[in-house]
Formats: C-alpha cells, sequence, structure tokens
C-alpha cells in the first residue's frame, strides 16, 4: 500500500463507485469527499453502496463550486484523513469521480515507487502561463474575490472594476511566490504534510480563500515552498478550452487515450460506456509501460479551439458570419481579376486557362448570366448561373465560388459593363484577390462593334464614368487586394512584362520567357475611333494617350474596318 | 439595441405566449403519457399530418438518437398516422382538426406544449421529414450533445435544413415505410447558400439549395428560409414567434459567432423530395395552409408537373457528418 487516492465527487454516482471500486482492487486506499450541494438522500446512497470497501473514508462536505475555496478546503480535510488513517501511503493523488484510469494500476503504483520522492505537480509562475481566464493572471492574486464568477458575475465584475478603480492590491504573504497548474495533482506524503502542517497555514488559508480559482495554485504555489523535487506536470491527462472548461472524452476517444500512454485521463462522459468498460475491466488490453505521451491527443483539442476561435477563414455559415473587419480572411483562397484583358486580347481566356491550368471564366458578373468557365450553367457547389440569384446576394455568391473550387485556382474576367457594385468593394479589400486592370480596354468592343459613333457615344461614356468610379474604389486607402492598373496605351505599348508578371503571381512563371502570348485585337484605326468619339464631345481619357505615337503594331493584312458595316 | 426595442421583442413574447395559451383549447389530447418524461430526457416536438408512411423511420431514428420522448400534434390526419401514433409507448400525442395556418404554422401549439412539458428539457423541433445531423452523431448520442451545451453554457444549437433529392425525377423511385429515405433522396447542394443577418432578431437568414436554384432562380428573396434552431433548452419564457426559425428572446437566435470563430452546428437533412411529394403539393396547394398564400407549393407544383429533376452535375451524395464538416455546411466547434 503506496498510494492513496483522494476523490473529489459531485455528480455521476455510479461511475465515481466504479471507479472508487477500481482504485480499491489494486489495494489503494480511499478518501472521497462529495460536493454539499448533493442532496442528502444521494449522498447517503452513495456512501451505502461503497460501505463494504474497509477502506474509504468520506471527508467532511464542503460546497464546491468553481474558482471558489471550497474545493481547496474539501482537497486539505479529505488528504488530513488520508495521511492520518493509512500511514503506509507514501503518494497521494487527486482525482475526481470523472476521471479515469487508463492503466493498471500497478503500473502507476511502480512509476512511482520507482520515483518516491518526486511530487508531480504543474506548476508554473503567473508569468509563464498562457491558460488564463478573463483577463485576469496576476491580479488572481493580488486583488480579491469573494463573489463567484459563475453565479454573481455582475458582481464579480463590478467588485474587480472597483478594486482596480481604488487601486487596492493585497499583500502576498511571506516566503509566498504565486505558481498555478493543473488543478490534479499526486505529492508525496512528506510534502503534502508538510503542506497541511505549515506554521503558518492559517494566515496562508486566510489569503488563497479570496484568491480566484485557488484550486489551480494553492497546493501549486506551497509545493515549490515545500517539495524536495518538483516534476512540473500532471499524471492526469486534462485538457481545457476557450473558456476554460474541461474537454470531455467518450467511446469515439477510445482509440487517442489508448495510444497516449497517459495513467488517469479527465474529464469522461458518464455514459460512455465504452470506455469504462475497455478501461475498468479489460486490463489485458492496456498499454505498454512507456511515459505518458499526450501530444496527439493535445493535437485534436488545440485544433478544436483553433476552429472555434479563428474558424476556416473564406467560409460563411450557419455557426460562422463574421461581421465586417473579423473574417480573416474574405474568401479562403487566392484568385485573380482580370478588367479589360479579354476586351483587349481575341483569346485570353483560353490562352489563360492554357498557360497556368486555373479554371478561367468569363464575366461572372455579366449582366445576363454568370459566364462560368466552358459554357457550365451549373458550377461546383451547384451555384447556378442565374443572374437574379447571383445579384441577390453577389458577395455570398463569389465567397462560395472560391470556397467551393478550393485546391484549383480561380480566374475571371471584370468589366464596367458587369453588374458588381456590391461586391466591388469585397473584392478590392480582400487579400486574395489579385486585380490587374488595362483600364480603357471596354472601347476596343465598341470599336470593333463598328455601329455608329453617335450612338456609342453614350454607351462609351456610361462605361468610362463606371470604370472611372471603379477604379476609385481599387485605388481607396482600405484595398488589400493586390492591384495592378495599366493604362490601355501603357499596355498596348509592352504587354509582355505584364503578361508575364500575372502568370508568375499565378505560380506559373516560365523563366525563358512567355512560350505563347495571346493574340492581340486588331487596333488599326482605334485612334482615330477615339478622335471621333472626342468630336461627338465625349472625352475617353482612361486608354492613356494614343495619339502621341502610341506604338500600334497593326498586322498587315488588318483591313481597317468600315464604321458603317453591320 | 435601445430599450424600446427590447421592450417590443418582449411584448412579442408575451404575445407568441399568450397566443399559445389561446390556441391550446383546440388541442385534444389522444395520449398523454407525459407522466413517463423523466428529468434530463431530451424531448421532440413535432406537428404533422397524413404522414403515416414516414412515421416507422421517422420514430426509429429519433429512438437511436435516443430522445426520451415524443409530443406529436396530429393535424386532422386521414391516413390513420393518429392510430399508429397512439399505439406507441413513447409518444403523447395530440390531436386538432383547427387551422394549421391560424395556429401559425403548428408554433402555437407547440409553444405551449414545450412551455407545459419541455420546461427545463432540451427540446427538439422537427417536422417528420426532418432528421437531425450533428457532430459525432454516429459515434454519440445526443445526450452527450446537450451535455456538453449544458457544460458550456449554450442555449440553443443550430441545424440548417439541407434540401435532400434522388437523382432522377423526384418519383421515379417509390418510398416505403420504414425505410431510410436518404437512399433515394442521397443528393444535396453543397455550396450554393446565402446568408444575411436578420438585425431585429439577430439570427441569420440562409437561402438557397436546390429550391432556389430550380424553382427561385428567377426571384430569389422568395425562397425558403433554411436557417433552423430546432434544439433548445426550454423554459416556459421561451417562444418560436411566427416560424421555427426565429426565437424569442433573441440570444437563443445566436447561434452563430460574429468573430471570426465556428460554433458548432448541425444539419436537417431534408426529406421532402420523394415521391410523395408531388402529391403533397398539389393537396398544400389546394389548402392554402402554408406561409405567404402558399407560393412555395405554387412554385413547386408548375415546375414539378414539367420538369421533376432537381439532380445537377454539381450535386453532392450524402456520406455523412464528416462530410458535411469539411463542406463547411455545419461544424464542430470546439467540440472534439
Amino acid at each position: 500500500m503506496s498510494l492513496g487516492i483522494v476523490m473529489l465527487v459531485h455528480t455521476a454516482f455510479e461511475r465515481a463507485e466504479q471507479v472508487a471500486r477500481h482504485w480499491a482492487a489494486s489495494g489503494c486506499p480511499l478518501v472521497i469527499h462529495v460536493d454539499r450541494a448533493v442532496p442528502e438522500r444521494a449522498y447517503r446512497a452513495f456512501v451505502k453502496a461503497l460501505s463494504d470497501l474497509p477502506d474509504l473514508r468520506f471527508a467532511r462536505r464542503h460546497r464546491c463550486e468553481w474558482g471558489m475555496w471550497g474545493l481547496v478546503a474539501a482537497t486539505q480535510d479529505a488528504s488530513t484523513i488520508m495521511l492520518r488513517e493509512f500511514p503506509a501511503v507514501r503518494h497521494v493523488y487527486l482525482a475526481s469521480g470523472s476521471c479515469l484510469p487508463l492503466r493498471p494500476v500497478q503500473e502507476l503504483i511502480d512509476y512511482l515507487a520507482a520515483r518516491p520522492q518526486t511530487d508531480f505537480i504543474e506548476s508554473a509562475t503567473t508569468a509563464d502561463v498562457p491558460w488564463t481566464m478573463g483577463g485576469l493572471d496576476e491580479e488572481r492574486f493580488t486583488l480579491r474575490f469573494p463573489f463567484s464568477w459563475r453565479r454573481r458575475r455582475r458582481l464579480f465584475d463590478g467588485y474587480v472594476a472597483l478594486q482596480r478603480r481604488l487601486g487596492l492590491r493585497r499583500r502576498i504573504p511571506d516566503g509566498i511566490v504565486p505558481h498555478m497548474g493543473s488543478q490534479w495533482w499526486c505529492l508525496t506524503r512528506e510534502t503534502l504534510a508538510a503542506i497541511l502542517d505549515d506554521p503558518d497555514r492559517r494566515a496562508i488559508d486566510r489569503y488563497f480563500s479570496k484568491v480566484w480559482i485557488p484550486d489551480e495554485s494553492y497546493f501549486q504555489t506551497l509545493a515549490r515552498k515545500h517539495s524536495r523535487q518538483i516534476e512540473s506536470r500532471s499524471l492526469t491527462l486534462s485538457k481545457f478550452d476557450h473558456q476554460g472548461k474541461p474537454h470531455v472524452f467518450y467511446d469515439d476517444h477510445l482509440q487517442l487515450l489508448r495510444r497516449s500512454d497517459c495513467f488517469v485521463a479527465r474529464k469522461i462522459w458518464p455514459s460512455a460506456n465504452r470506455l469504462y468498460e475497455a478501461f475498468l475491466t479489460d486490463q489485458a488490453g492496456a498499454m505498454s509501460r512507456t511515459e505518458p505521451n499526450p501530444g496527439k491527443i493535445d493535437r485534436v483539442f488545440a485544433k478544436a479551439m483553433e476552429r472555434r476561435v479563428r474558424g476556416r477563414p473564406g467560409l460563411y455559415m450557419q455557426s460562422r458570419f463574421p461581421v465586417e473587419g473579423r473574417e480573416n480572411g474574405l474568401t479562403c483562397a487566392p484568385y485573380a481579376v482580370f478588367e479589360g484583358f479579354s476586351e483587349l486580347f481575341e483569346n485570353f481566356e483560353p490562352w489563360l486557362a492554357r498557360m497556368t491550368g486555373a479554371r478561367v471564366h468569363g464575366h461572372l458578373f455579366a449582366p445576363e448570366r454568370a459566364e462560368f468557365a466552358d459554357g457550365e450553367t451549373v458550377m461546383t457547389g451547384a451555384l447556378s448561373d442565374s443572374a437574379a440569384l447571383r445579384d441577390y446576394n453577389p458577395r455570398a455568391f463569389l465567397a462560395s465560388l472560391i470556397w467551393n473550387t478550393r485546391g484549383e485556382r480561380q480566374c475571371f474576367q471584370l468589366g464596367p459593363g458587369d453588374v458588381f457594385e456590391d461586391v466591388e468593394r469585397f473584392i478590392a479589400r480582400d487579400a486574395n484577390a489579385q486585380v490587374s486592370v488595362i483600364s480603357g480596354a471596354w472601347a476596343v468592343p465598341l470599336f470593333r462593334s463598328g455601329g455608329d459613333v453617335a450612338a456609342i457615344r453614350q454607351e462609351a461614356a456610361r462605361l468610362q464614368a463606371r470604370e472611372a468610379a471603379h477604379l476609385a474604389v481599387l485605388r481607396a486607402q482600405s484595398t488589400r487586394a493586390r492591384v495592378r492598373i495599366w493604362t490601355m496605351a501603357e499596355f498596348v505599348e509592352s504587354p509582355v512584362e505584364p503578361l508575364q508578371s500575372i502568370l508568375a503571381e499565378i505560380g506559373q512563371a516560365n523563366p525563358r520567357g512567355l512560350a505563347e502570348v495571346p493574340r492581340m485585337a486588331d487596333l488599326t484605326g482605334f485612334e482615330q475611333f477615339l478622335q471621333d468619339l472626342k468630336n461627338q464631345g465625349m472625352h475617353p481619357y482612361l486608354m492613356g494617350d494614343f495619339r502621341a505615337g502610341t506604338g500600334l503594331h497593326p498586322s498587315p493584312d488588318a483591313q481597317r474596318k468600315p464604321y458603317l458595316a453591320r | 439595441m435601445g430599450l424600446w426595442q427590447s421592450y417590443r421583442m418582449r411584448l412579442r413574447r408575451k404575445r407568441a405566449r399568450i397566443r399559445a395559451f389561446r390556441k391550446h383549447f383546440a388541442l385534444r389530447p389522444v395520449a398523454d403519457r407525459t407522466a413517463g418524461i423523466r428529468p434530463g430526457d431530451v424531448l421532440l416536438f413535432s406537428t404533422l399530418r397524413d404522414e403515416k408512411v414516414r412515421l416507422p423511420y421517422f420514430l426509429k431514428y429519433y429512438r437511436d438518437l435516443g430522445i426520451g420522448h415524443f409530443l406529436i400534434v396530429d393535424n386532422d390526419s386521414s391516413d390513420g398516422s393518429a392510430d399508429y401514433l397512439a399505439g406507441q409507448p413513447d409518444v403523447s400525442l395530440w390531436s386538432t382538426r383547427a387551422s394549421y395556418k391560424g395556429a401559425r404554422f403548428g408554433i402555437d401549439w407547440l409553444n405551449w406544449l414545450q412551455g407545459r412539458h419541455g420546461h427545463g428539457h432540451w427540446t427538439l423541433v422537427v417536422d417528420p421529414d426532418e432528421f437531425l445531423i450533428y457532430p459525432f452523431c454516429d459515434t454519440r448520442p445526443i445526450r452527450a450533445l446537450t451535455d456538453w451545451l449544458d457544460a458550456s453554457e449554450i442555449r440553443s444549437f443550430g441545424a440548417m435544413l439541407l434540401d435532400m433529392y434522388p437523382k432522377g425525377p423526384i418519383d421515379a423511385v417509390p418510398y416505403r415505410p420504414g425505410q431510410d429515405p436518404f437512399e433515394i433522396a442521397a443528393w444535396f447542394d453543397p455550396g450554393n447558400y446565402t446568408i444575411r443577418r436578420n438585425p431585429l432578431y439577430g439570427n441569420l437568414w440562409i437561402q438557397g439549395g436546390p429550391r432556389a436554384r430550380v424553382f427561385f432562380a428567377d426571384r430569389p428573396k422568395k425562397a425558403p428560409a433554411l436557417n433552423k434552431t430546432p434544439l433548445v433548452r426550454w423554459d416556459r419564457r421561451h417562444a418560436y414567434d411566427s416560424s421555427t426559425h426565429m426565437l424569442l428572446p433573441r440570444g437563443l437566435n445566436l447561434t452563430y459567432d460574429a468573430w471570426g470563430g465556428e460554433k458548432a452546428s448541425g444539419i436537417l437533412l431534408h426529406a421532402k423530395f420523394l415521391d410523395t411529394f408531388a402529391a403533397k403539393a398539389e393537396e398544400e396547394l389546394r389548402r392554402r395552409q402554408h406561409y405567404a398564400g402558399s407560393v412555395e407549393y405554387k412554385a413547386y407544383a408548375e415546375r414539378v408537373r414539367d420538369d421533376p429533376e432537381l439532380w445537377c452535375k454539381w450535386s453532392e451524395k450524402y456520406i455523412n457528418w464528416r462530410q458535411l464538416e469539411i463542406l463547411g455546411l455545419m461544424s464542430k466547434g470546439n467540440w472534439a
């Protein structure tokens, strides 16, 4: 008999009884504390159910409320009984009713017997721990916390604020250096006795009774004072979420727990029958004698916390709908937006698809329908090409498109003729957007349509005004998209370099240069077209200056089309 | 949120409770086994009419999840639903011939029953064609979820409606009683949902899916709402307001995270589009007992007559909850 168990119980008595019997079967004496909030009848039934175990005592009952002193008082009383009544106990293990031993108890006894002087208690100074709750770390020890955080939140917060405002600070008793750590520990008889028999105990207890969450600091601090050898880790596997609540283990964690090699886990869902069955009855299936290795479980719970706190960037769904500014990524992956390219080049879309392997859509925000790649009417995710559906919520449309095609780069065309007023700020704010604009290129289809200039003039004015407004949005301070804007004149003069840089950004740079360039539309007579517009009283300026000797390279066979051909 | 608005909401909630009281006189108890409800039981509430063919699988599905008791209002069925339900040991049944529409699509009746029997319980409000999926539902009973929600001090759990449909014409394969409807209606739209926040109630307004894509492509505003909060730790002061899409007090609607994180959420698989649908749509159109002048059913009836196929190339075949989680339709949140 070298290991004694102090067990704190407040619910799930059948499971607590089962675990108590499990400990007892390996010869461990137990002292059990039952929360005073438990009804008398349930308590008596529990005591009666365990009355056949000889080495079992019940401690005086305290009210154990989370974050309050009662838990420490309960532990103190129970530990005192343990040390007094069972002199052969060398180590005392603090466990709860929802703890489950994962390895044969004898292995734990042997493990401790091989380390007779070691106290296993997680204990770190406040400056070094990340797990503080509610912004209170050092203040846990320097303010007073007489009110329950769970039940009296307002009083709790109010009293904290009041003390801060008045600048009240408690004096920490001499010889005390506050430490914190998991409340589940395993201490040697010597250390535990020294803590309980400390000559200053009354003063220390008085101090800690107003500290917040003293069960995470009382023994952790005093062990530092009295222990000869501290191993700062808990033998109990216990994980907490971002709210400081313990993660719960269920039947489907069986393999994870088996591979953890931990001695004890908490907390177990009371109805996890398979877990209780596997670990309490099936000793043969127990684990090898190795050091505990909870790394895998750590990762599972760390991922869960990450998902709860940060979520999946670019996902909008029923339980993740961030307010503006808290999206942590407006969309989930980079995508490229091209403005003016399909107008200036005759085969830009197939060329881009060939060069990059990306999915290249036409004008996704065209007035009639969303022009998905390959003329599809429905896209990945069952996204419809209906303009009405798209325009009903264009941001959702775009975010869904990018989300649905995770792993495949999306490119699409945009132009001043499109319907995208509701989504342009979204694109501009989106760090995933790579926007390349050839300003004024919307004039090319007008020019090539060969219509009457007088009739075209109005349309040109509309498109130019729209594009000017759009460029202002892209150039705004708040823009986080990667935006590049060339005037058409600039671009036409040397198209290869910009094209190369665009491909490089999509990740398809070819060090030897472009294997193939897209075919530029025939611009013979474009200067005259612009001049005609001017003559009509319109001022086309977004395409840059074409008059002053822009280096247009008209193909020799290109014939200038007469304006009234159609 | 101003005081005036809070007061208005309070009045709305009171009004819903009063309506529930007024409408409960129409309910006639057929089989009242509510004395058998144990503390901590998760209770299921439902209103139905002529759904006998669905009931065997519906009851089995939710029994397997660990529902403690079923409280059902039968709205004048003529297909023997009532007799079937009255014979089940874990079902309490009320019947009424009153107007479904007059009881705000059954909400008033269920608000009453929930206030009466659901206080302090987790209550699940679903239709007979809705099947709740939540994280780990294949390995953990619903009590594991509600215990976790309790421990996390969460009072309500959201589950979006996911319309399921077959490949091929809706009426090609007949549904047999007791059959898993998702053997037939195995497909769904994975990524075409739109969300808006309702600034007054704080709930999200979700639309999309095959109904928006096929029936409402030209008037998306009218597409049915898919957001639901079916699982609530009920208090007698709570009330569903006008539909199961909105709850009062408003805090119960906050089943989503607005700061970038993900809360845990589930899915209601919606087995509406089976061979029974065409007949149902015609009948509902005749009765005009549904929302907004049954506009939804009008649209269905028109479309379903000529082209009853919802499946498309990008439809996704249902596998399990993990698939829905990966697709981003539901989330584990921090439940691991």
